[in-house]
């Protein structure tokens, strides 16, 4: 158990400076996923922290401790890479062992070690077998037995899930988390995939271009993301984002319609209202000609323009809509708690 | 192309390559450069001094007609041999290459003669023509005619060029065969019914396409011809008879190490030197070019 | 070779395909028949053969004539030119290996100065094969007193990059995680390189391994050279000495049981390590 602080860390490849100065506390046993699209910096500050890259600035420390300058091997860490990163010439027992050998552990406490995180994983059988002898997700499981038996103080997770197929990310996502909670370690987790930030996560950290746009809880994201990068990237189908200028009670939208919110807001701002947000209502203020629709199952996805307006619009209205059964143009009703305003120029969030 | 991953330090990467270039300083770049340097020198007949004579070696060596002579030999030589093992190995591997089952046990039927050391096949096919006891030579002599290559500089040729396109057959045989088998199959029967039959679906579709091999192995064996066939030159005529087998590598050694006229050997060496540089460079412009294939 | 199956020619029924048996069992024979012949001469007395057509069939003198060889041979024991051989091709082959592995692995996983200046370097050696610069490598040899020595056999052939270069795009193809793996794990640079990146090269070590020992099994000129002390020649080499000079007749059926016990180890090596050979041999010619 330990806490994980990042003060002010950047990291420049030559000039270039590619994470601008970001800061994140980690309480013990918390786990922290970092969400972002490719190319962000979220791997970048994950490596950093494992000391696999040097920080150009700031630091970063564990328990207090500042461990900038330390191998990766004197930093108490446990690493999941994407693709495994298993030794493919030594058994699924020699590959968990390999860090407790290096670090002259007893045979026995080596054994027991391993055995336990082998029952804990359910990789008994398969201790003899060398990685290309086993599936996917056993290969996963022995990457996090790899990094369980060393009974770190952080674990470290680098997009661990990328390379199964759907239905094997699901279930091992569910493992993960329970792995998690039930050993109680401090993680942090780099991802992609808003899914699996949003599910596994006590606290996200979303990125972009090499800065933390929030941080905070899942649901507190999706409930009042702080900026418009932040809405957009949580939340599936993306929030919807309809260029306008602030009134007295609401906003204007470009094709003039004026969508009450009960507040004044000035400036010219973003309007984003989420697509399962969005209620049909002949009454509403929103009129948006309908194009396709993609019924998914439990709701139906209606794709649209808004009248009078380049901008595209999605709703996702619950149960099975046909395309012929909607109207050409429908209107909808935006809810003002649901309705999140965004500055045009910064991007912030205004407001409540 | 370069690892995104390093670990850190320098001395002891420095200390890793330590024994590589203290090995190649000593035993390459050291006698290369002197093999270069020497070139330049003509020594007293006592060893004791060298006068320094520029690119007078060099100037001697090519008006030598001894030496230009050589150079024909040399050509001759690598030619025969390119020519010899790469037919008969073609021919093999066409054969080979027609059947479903069995082509791998005729591999290595084959193969194995490429172990077999060029000095080795040199003492093997000298017992066959050797003019006293062979017994190729003497079925020849029951056919009315004389084998002897000991006087007859083209039969000495022909001896060595044979012994020599021996052992490579293998070789040639492994690289042709590999290359047919490469050759999409459904390729060759599109051609099939098109209406061709074998020879001409030979010559217009498969040789074609197997240019990059050949072309490959023209390079490689005749870099062979020129310098790894000492053994066989050595052991079957030593150079002989009247230099007619005294191929350049063969040459550099005679005059160096029986005529001990070290300036001339020195700048042979260097004109071998450019030979293979320029082998070199139409192998690797070659490999370039099937990379980009 | 799998691909062999789905790789033939379109016909291939009757008598095409007997024909085609029938052209590679003959080249097969006329490529077998000097080793046979030599084989056979090696089983038969000095008589049989000086009266020409020797016999096509083995003669019951095997024993007899491979004894002599090995214990007595003409100027030094055969065993004695075996053991010499085994020690160059061994110290070429693992020399070679080792001195090659190690500078792999400091050019591809560490930056340290004069990098680019040794890669080109070794470079250059690919283009020297030794019988270029026989001359003034011999003075070098001779001035370290190494003549007639096993190490002035084996050096100077370790002087080449053909290996470095080989490890070196192996190494390439090692996925970066593996290393960083290694380094979570606490593993140091030589750990990596003893516990990871070693066993992971052992395929191509071996095939490696393959190519070297023949290579160095089958040297001609530099032992030639070097090795002026009957005790000191390698078998390959050794043969040639074995003939008088003059018109004495040669001792034929010790010289050709002395030819087949040189090609033994390497044909033998290609024949059970077939597949590490081939591999071997495309891969260094790449």
């Amino acid at each position: 158990m330990a806490t994980l602080t990042l003060t002010q860390v950047r990291k420049s490849f030559g000039a270039t400076e590619v994470i601008h100065g970001v800061d994140i506390d980690v309480a013990e046993g918390e786990f922290i996923v970092i969400v972002g699209p490719s190319g962000c910096g979220k791997s970048t500050l994950l490596r950093m922290v494992a000391g696999l890259e040097t920080v150009t600035a700031g630091e970063i420390a564990i328990n207090g401790q500042r461990v900038n300058e330390r191998e990766p091997m004197d930093r108490n860490i446990a690493m999941v890479f994407q693709n495994y990163a298993l030794y493919p010439h030594m058994s699924v027992f020699d590959n968990m062992a390999y860090g407790l050998k290096i670090a002259r552990m007893p045979k026995p406490e080596i054994a027991a070690r391993v055995a336990e995180a082998a029952r804990l994983l359910q990789l008994e059988p398969y201790l003899a077998r060398r990685p290309r002898e086993l599936s996917g997700g056993q290969r996963q499981r022995v990457a996090m037995g790899r990094a369980i038996v060393r009974q770190p103080a952080v674990f470290l997770f680098d997009e661990p899930l990328s390379n199964l197929d759907a239905k094997l990310r699901v279930q091992m996502r569910l493992e993960i988390k329970a792995l998690q909670r039930k050993l109680g370690i401090t993680s942090l987790y780099v991802t992609h995939d808003q899914v699996e930030a949003m599910t596994l996560a006590d606290r996200m950290i979303v990125m972009n271009e090499g800065n933390a746009e929030q941080i905070g809880a899942p649901l507190e994201v999706y409930e009042r993301p702080a900026t418009l990068f932040a809405a957009q990237f949580i939340g599936s189908p993306s929030m919807n984002v309809l260029p306008g200028e602030g009134a007295e009670d609401g906003v204007v939208l470009e094709n003039g319609m004026r969508i009450p919110l009960g507040r004044p807001v000035a400036g010219k701002v973003m309007l984003g209202i989420r697509p399962e947000h969005l209620v049909p209502d002949a009454d509403g203020p929103l009129a948006i000609e309908t194009g396709m629709s993609e019924p998914v199952g439990a709701q139906t996805l209606v794709h649209g323009r808004l009248t009078g307006s380049t901008a595209e619009c999605v709703a996702s209205l619950p149960g099975v809509h046909r395309e012929s059964d909607l109207p050409a143009v429908q209107r909808y009703a935006v809810p003002p708690h649901a309705a999140h305003v965004f500055d045009a120029a910064t991007g912030r969030r205004i407001g409540v | 192309m370069e690892k995104r991953v390093t670990f850190k330090g320098w001395l002891l990467p420095l200390l890793l390559v330590a024994p590589q270039v203290a090995v190649t300083a000593v035993f390459f770049f050291y006698p290369a450069g002197q093999a270069v340097w020497q070139s330049l020198f003509i020594p007293d007949p006592f060893g004791l001094k060298s006068q320094f004579v520029g690119l007078g070696n060099f100037e001697f060596l090519l008006g030598d007609p001894y030496y230009r002579a050589s150079f024909v030999t040399t050509a001759i030589f690598s030619s025969l041999v390119t020519v010899v093992s790469m037919g008969v190995a073609l021919v093999l591997a066409v054969l080979a290459d027609r059947l479903i089952k069995g082509s791998g046990t005729y591999r290595t039927l084959l193969i194995w003669p490429y172990a077999v050391a060029p000095a080795v096949a040199g003492v093997l096919w000298l017992f066959m023509f050797n003019t006293r006891v062979g017994v190729v030579a003497w079925y020849l002599g029951q056919l009315g005619y004389d084998w002897n290559h000991v006087l007859n500089g083209g039969e000495a040729m022909g001896l060595v060029v044979v012994a020599s396109a021996w052992g490579r057959i293998s070789y040639n045989f492994l690289f042709f065969l590999a290359g047919l088998q490469a050759i999409p199959r459904s390729v060759i029967e599109a051609a099939a019914i098109d209406g061709a039959r074998f020879w001409t679906r030979f010559w217009t579709i498969v040789f074609p396409l197997l240019s990059p091999t050949t072309f490959f192995l023209l390079v490689v064996n005749i870099v062979y011809a020129f310098f790894e066939t000492f053994g066989v030159i050595h052991t079957i005529t030593s150079g002989g008879p009247q230099q007619a087998t005294t191929i350049l590598v063969y040459k550099v050694f005679a005059d160096g190490f029986v005529g001990q006229d070290l300036g001339s050997s020195a700048a042979q060496s260097v004109i071998l030197l450019v030979v293979v540089g320029v082998l070199t460079v139409v192998q690797f412009r070659f490999i370039e070019r099937r990379v980009h294939y | 070779m799998a691909g062999g199956a789905q790789s033939g020619m379109v016909e291939r029924r009757g008598w095409s395909l007997w024909l085609t048996h029938a052209g590679l069992i003959l080249g097969v024979m006329v490529i077998a028949f000097p080793i046979w012949l030599a084989f056979v001469a090696s089983t038969v007395t000095q008589p049989e053969i000086v009266r020409p057509p020797m016999p096509v069939l083995p003669g019951d003198q095997f024993f007899e004539n491979y004894r002599k060889a090995l214990v007595a041979g003409v100027n030094a024991p055969v065993a004695k030119m075996l053991m010499n051989s085994a020690v160059m091709a061994l110290g070429i082959a693992l020399g070679k290996i080792a001195i090659s592995l190690l500078s792999a692995f400091a050019i591809v996983y560490f930056r340290f100065p004069g990098r680019k200046a040794f890669f080109w370097l070794i470079f250059l050696t690919l283009m020297l094969p030794v019988e270029v610069r026989i001359v003034p490598t011999y003075e070098v040899v001779a001035g370290f007193g190494m003549l007639n020595s096993h190490a002035g056999l084996i050096l100077p052939l370790i002087a080449s990059a053909t290996a470095t270069f080989l490890f070196r795009q192996f190494f390439m193809t090692v996925p970066d995680e593996l290393v960083e793996a290694a380094r979570v794990d606490g593993a140091r640079p030589m750990r990596f390189f003893l516990d990871i990146l070693v066993p992971m090269s052992r395929t191509n070590i071996a095939a490696l391994f393959v190519i070297l020992f023949i290579y160095g099994w089958n040297q001609y000129l530099w032992p030639l050279l070097i090795t002026t002390d009957p005790q000191m020649n390698t078998i390959v080499m050794g043969i040639k000495q074995m003939f008088p000079s003059g018109d004495d007749i040669a001792d034929w059926p010790v010289i050709m049981a002395t030819s087949i016990l040189a090609m033994l180890p390497p044909v033998l090596v290609v024949i059970f390590m077939q597949k590490l050979f081939i591999r071997g041999l495309v891969e260094s010619e790449k």
